[in-house]
């Protein structure tokens, strides 16, 4: 830069050579140098260790911790998926999370958006005591709540509300992961709801809408980038869940995700000595339908809010 | 009117008569109703239980029934030292790793809602590792975080440390270590909350920032934060509930270690590893106003934020 307005000093003022140049094709991307900097800063801080479990899935298992560290496995082998791709109750267990998290997830968004609909767009007493109610569902450790879940599943009766007994089944778990998936898409529905502009709305009551007529023609397009979010945020969450899953499940072919990976066992038969590459080959195998199914369903959260207002 | 983001804005018809609003309020609370049915199906036995039995001396396996012992617990508790440090421990990995994703979490949103190549695909793979489960991402953390691991190895090549070092059984390090795992582990939820929030912000505001003349910098400031503050909020809300919670990374890392127990790990061995339910749901209780008072400041600061 300074060896553009030395040169330019002469001729003409220094800041309108530079001008030129920054707005030149050539200089427009320099200017954007740091910008894509960070993009791979971000790129690297992210994917490293996926990288590296990459590496470690087409790594023989004794060659995973052997010196030097091979960055790059020497004999790079596909065993790992072999293995994971063997284990019926991890095949299973793709199926059975992708049905409780599916599952949890349409559920918590259709009672949530209702939620969402009186919580942001009406006034009325006791709303921000039902927001606290809802919020105050996740304030305790699940580890607390553990005992009280598993008598309810287990088979219960309080008076008139009888519980079927649904432990050891996929039920109980789409029941359970409602505590910390609903007060979530509740409340960041709510905000959303609340960010969208009243005037659409308005128009369609004065032409004589129902509110119900106004909440799925007109709220609900609208809020399609907020739904698909915290839809995909509720299903990860559900997806990723260790403790419920570990203590209500017990019969391998209900396995859910995260349970049947760490339930992998060496071929030595010890728990102890975790067949790592394995592990590793079927984190990859997990996150690749995930990724997908983001992928399809981030052009939902790109769609301008505004845009869609304006034709809609 | 005290819940996270601006008032609401429903229908401005209230000043016409009252019988609207009666209805209003009545459809309200019909639209609340599955909502509440679930909290009183799913959560109310289970916490009501938590409440109770912190008042009991309740043992799992004890030879004789439980029995009320007051506040007994409670004042146990006031003097347990090792729940007082791991409070602090809790406290310290929630400020650290909170902010940090929210700085993090907020330039990628601010990243890939700017129009470059790549866009979508960046966006799939920023959620990548929100998308792996925690107990293996830990599990993984700690094989690269081990002396033998490739952070050592790397760090070493690179002339970055003269020699390999164990990040998690040093005690100077294990903090740093566990809460590297959850930045990285969970920017990408803060980064995707953020990003849906800025999706919302009108497009025509920048439009008309930029031909008064605003700078990038300055519409940041005027435009882009203050009309992301209730995305903001509700992230910031429940990234903190979260991570007070805390479980899986330190169960993996630490076990139960001493001096590196986050408060829901401690709660974890008294009552699995012990046997002490009724101290345990005692814990819980006291978690539980730990996490409420981190609700009332976020939005007693909201409130005065928004004014």
């Amino acid at each position: 830069m300074s060896t553009a307005s030395e040169t330019a000093g002469r001729v003409v003022p220094p800041v309108s050579r530079s001008r030129v140049f920054w707005r030149s094709p050539l200089g427009k991307n320099i200017k954007r140098v740091p910008f894509y900097l960070l993009v791979i800063v971000v790129f690297v801080y992210a994917l490293f260790p996926f990288a590296w479990a990459l590496r470690c899935a087409f790594t023989p298992e004794g060659d995973l911790f052997s010196t030097p560290l091979q960055y790059i496995p020497d004999n790079p082998t596909l065993d790992n998926f072999k293995q994971a791709f063997q284990a019926e109750f991890f095949r299973k267990a793709l199926l059975n999370s992708a049905l409780v998290a599916g599952g949890v997830t349409i559920l918590s968004l259709a009672i949530g958006s209702l939620a969402a609909f009186a919580l942001g767009r009406f006034r009325f007493r006791g709303r921000s005591l039902v927001m606290y109610l809802m919020l105050s569902m996740t304030m305790f450790p699940s580890i607390a709540i553990l005992g009280a879940l598993y008598t309810m599943i287990s088979g219960f009766g309080v008076g008139i509300v009888e519980f079927p007994k649904i432990y050891d089944t996929l039920w109980a778990l789409l029941f359970t992961y409602l505590i910390f998936t609903l007060p979530f898409t509740i409340w960041v529905l709510t905000s959303f709801m609340e960010a969208l502009p009243g005037d659409l709305e308005e128009a369609a009551y004065v032409d004589g809408a129902t509110p119900f007529q106004v909440f799925y023609k007109v709220l609900l397009p609208l809020l399609l980038p907020g739904l698909v979010t915290t839809g995909l945020l509720a299903f990860i969450a559900a997806w990723n869940e260790y403790l419920f899953a570990l203590s209500f499940i017990q019969d391998p072919d209900k396995y859910t995700v995260p349970i049947a990976i760490t339930s992998f066992v060496g071929e030595s038969g010890s728990a102890f000595q975790q067949p790592w590459g394995t592990i590793m080959a079927a984190t990859i195998i997990i996150t690749v339908p995930l990724v997908a199914l983001v992928l399809v369903f981030q052009r939902y959260i790109l769609a301008g809010l505004t845009a869609g207002a304006v034709k809609g | 009117m005290s819940t996270v983001a601006t008032p609401a804005r429903g229908p401005r018809r209230r000043r016409k008569a009252p019988k609207l609003k009666r209805r209003q309020t009545r459809l309200a609370w019909m639209l609340l109703v599955p909502s509440l049915a679930v909290v009183a199906l799913v959560a109310l036995y289970p916490l009501a239980k938590t409440v109770f039995q912190s008042f009991t001396n309740e043992e799992f396996l004890a030879l004789e029934p439980a029995s009320w012992i007051g506040l007994e617990n409670y004042k146990d508790l006031w003097n347990d030292t090792i729940f007082r440090d791991s409070i602090w421990t809790t406290l310290k990995f929630t400020v650290i790793t909170v902010s940090f994703e929210f700085v993090l979490g907020l330039t990628i949103a601010l990243i890939v809602n700017s129009s470059f190549k790549g866009r979508g695909l960046m966006r799939a793979v920023m959620l990548v590792p929100w998308a792996i489960p925690t107990v293996v991402a830990a599990q993984m953390w700690k094989s690269m975080l081990q002396s033998n691991g490739v952070i050592s190895d790397a760090g070493m090549r690179l002339h970055i440390l003269s020699e390999p070092h164990a990040w998690i059984a040093d005690p100077s390090t294990a903090l740093a270590a566990v809460c590297a795992v959850d930045i990285w582990k969970t920017t990408p939820f803060v980064a995707l909350l953020l990003l849906a929030g800025l999706q919302v912000i009108p497009r025509d505001l920048y439009e008309a920032a930029e031909v008064d003349g605003a700078k990038p910098l300055q519409q940041f400031w005027k435009i882009t934060l203050p009309l992301l503050w209730p995305a903001i909020f509700v992230t910031l809300i429940f990234r903190t509930l979260d991570a007070l919670r805390v479980f899986d990374v330190f169960y993996v890392f630490f076990g139960n270690r001493l001096g590196t127990q986050s408060m829901a790990i401690y709660a974890q061995s008294t009552i699995v590893g012990d046997g002490y339910v009724g101290y345990g749901a005692a814990i819980s209780m006291a978690i539980f106003l730990v996490i409420a008072l981190f609700v009332v400041i976020y939005l007693t600061s909201q409130r005065v934020l928004v004014r």
